[in-house]
């Protein structure tokens, strides 16, 4: 099915911005993308009507509030297709859900253990990896990235030894937009006993996730870059594996019993939730899903493709353009470097033009050094843009490089 | 000129532009004019912190004025640096130190920059006091 472009544009009104006296261009998608107006609303209904704490009041709204609260919980469940929403945990964003398993495994890892990761990883899902390495003398093994970046299934299974006790990977690569062969990776760390962390920031918005028929351990992501609020996101886990992992903070609905010498935790998912939760951005995701479950994930994956494609043909026609990132799996993520001139000095003129690029080096810095480059800039996608606005893209891109050159 | 008189030719020089491309047209242009800096400076020592672009800064000291150079890898960068080097360079470390760079608000290059850049903008203007106390202290 075709989306009505035009229907849903009408849904996110900071679109019909202008910056700069130019209509603004929004491709900064993958740092976060805008909201509609379903979204924002429900917010907004929630602090009007509905606003009370959770799990706690025998009163009237702290019920409302509770039950909204967990029916969003469940909604996020189905759409990760989760076995229970119990295996649902709520988090800040991507960051603290792979944070939160890092801390809480760290009983697990022992002195030469190793964690796989891949050379692609955003800082989010390599410090805190490395930094629990550190702490315990374990290893961080790195996987590599070839120069169209993907990354090779036989590389990780000569990588994979005995002493293995983690993979961590990205789903989408937030720089070079690679969709990684994640149910592969899986299969193969599964047949060794390897469990596998996805951190699916820059999938969630943009491909079918099903964490069943993934089979992962652990589903990272943030709410704010599927159209959802800023500030919460999902660790899905495993119930047998939540269970075996110590709680992350303590403190509020977390806790059973306490005593001065002893407290018992609560159960799955409320082990993981300390003090009192973001109700308002569950709520917000929850819309920010529907609105995605509209419309179709798989519609909306052929419209980006489509508008990838169609961007990456443009761009490549301009003299000097190198696109970084070529993988055959990649979706909505258009990184690209100009020969001889800075990245910085084509955003700020882009920026001036009405155009919302990242530049630098993309939270990604071990990736930058591995493909020998300072930075890109990265046009990112998401399914209100158009290729008019590519169009617009290009012409300002080539009167940058005009300027520059 | 003194560094006041220098910073109010670049107001004025600036004033002539309505548009902000024109401004940008003129930053790349001073930026390929750069006085550029010893490739022997070009290392870690001059390389200054809290910029995104890479910018290497060198500061020398003359009859008690301080003079700079410098570089960048980008080229609106090094636009920035030559007009502060315009401002700064060649005047006394207590002048250069005590400078009243509002010149950078007026002109609106603060606010025109995004906030890594414009951080970069301070580190630079930080270096170069720090170059010019330095200075200061080692030759007195
Ligand atoms: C691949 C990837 N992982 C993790 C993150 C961190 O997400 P958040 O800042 O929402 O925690 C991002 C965000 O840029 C990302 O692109």
């Amino acid at each position: 099915m075709a989306l009505n472009i035009d229907n849903i544009r009408s849904d996110f009104p900071i679109l019909s911005k202008e910056v700069y006296n130019k209509p603004l261009i929004y491709f900064d998608n993958g740092a976060t993308t805008q909201k509609p107006l379903q979204v924002i609303n429900r917010i907004s209904e929630y602090y009007l009507n509905e606003n009370s704490n959770v799990h706690r009041g025998a009163h009237y709204l702290s019920q409302i509030a509770t039950d909204h609260f967990e029916n969003a919980r469940k909604y996020v469940a189905g759409f990760i297709n989760a076995k229970s929403h119990r295996e649902v945990i709520f988090t800040k964003g991507t960051t603290e859900s792979i944070n939160l398993v890092a801390s809480s495994i760290k009983g697990l890892i022992e002195k030469d253990d190793e964690i796989i990761i891949t050379a692609m990883e955003h800082h989010s899902n390599m410090v805190p990896w490395q930094q629990l390495c550190i702490n315990k003398n374990a290893k961080l093994r790195n996987l590599s990235v070839a120069g169209d970046g993907s990354i090779s299934l036989s590389e990780l299974k000569d990588l994979i030894g005995p002493s293995t006790k983690l993979i961590a990977i990205a789903h989408i690569s937030n720089v070079l937009g690679t969709i990684n062969p994640v149910k592969e990776i899986i299969e193969i760390a599964h047949n060794n006993g390897i469990p596998v962390l996805i951190d699916g920031a820059q999938a969630i918005a943009h491909v079918n996730v099903d964490v069943q028929d993934l089979d992962c351990d652990f589903y990272a992501f943030s709410a704010h870059k599927a159209y959802g609020p800023m500030g919460i996101g999902v660790l899905y886990g495993k119930e047998s594996w939540l269970n075996k992992l110590a709680p992350y903070q303590y403190g509020g609905e977390m806790i059973n019993t306490v005593s001065f010498n002893i407290t018992t935790f609560n159960e799955l998912p409320y082990k993981f939730e300390a003090g009192t939760p973001d109700v308002a951005g569950a709520l917000g995701m929850e819309s920010a899903l529907r609105y995605i479950d509209n419309l179709g994930i798989d519609n909306i994956r052929s419209y980006e493709d489509e508008l990838l494609e169609y961007a990456t043909n443009s761009i490549s026609k301009l003299v000097g353009v190198r696109v970084i990132g070529t993988a055959l799996e990649k979706t909505a993520v258009l990184s690209f470097v100009v020969d001889n001139i800075h990245p910085f000095d084509i955003g700020t003129l882009m920026n001036q033009l009405g155009i919302a690029l990242r530049s630098g080096n993309h939270c990604a810095q071990p990736l930058m050094e591995h493909l020998k480059i300072t930075g890109t800039l990265r046009a990112s996608f998401a399914l209100y843009n158009t290729k008019d606005e590519v169009d617009i893209f290009v012409s300002a891109l080539e009167k940058a490089i005009n300027m520059l050159s | 000129m003194t560094i006041k008189e220098r910073a109010q030719s670049v107001v004025d020089e600036f004033s002539m532009f309505d548009d902000w491309m024109d401004k940008y047209a003129y930053l790349i242009e001073l930026g390929k004019e750069l006085p550029l800096i010893d490739e022997k400076y070009k290392n870690e020592t001059h390389l200054i912190s809290g910029c995104q672009s890479r910018v290497w800064l060198h500061a020398s000291y003359e009859e008690e004025k301080v003079s700079f150079t410098a570089d960048s890898d980008a080229v609106i960068t090094k636009g920035i640096i030559s007009l502060l080097i315009r401002v700064l360079s060649d005047s006394k470390p207590s002048d250069i130190v005590t400078a009243d760079l509002s010149f950078i608000d007026e002109i609106g290059l603060k606010a025109h920059l995004s906030p890594t850049r414009a951080n970069g903008l301070v580190s630079m203007i930080k270096q170069m006091q720090l170059y010019a106390r330095a200075l200061h202290i080692k030759n007195s």
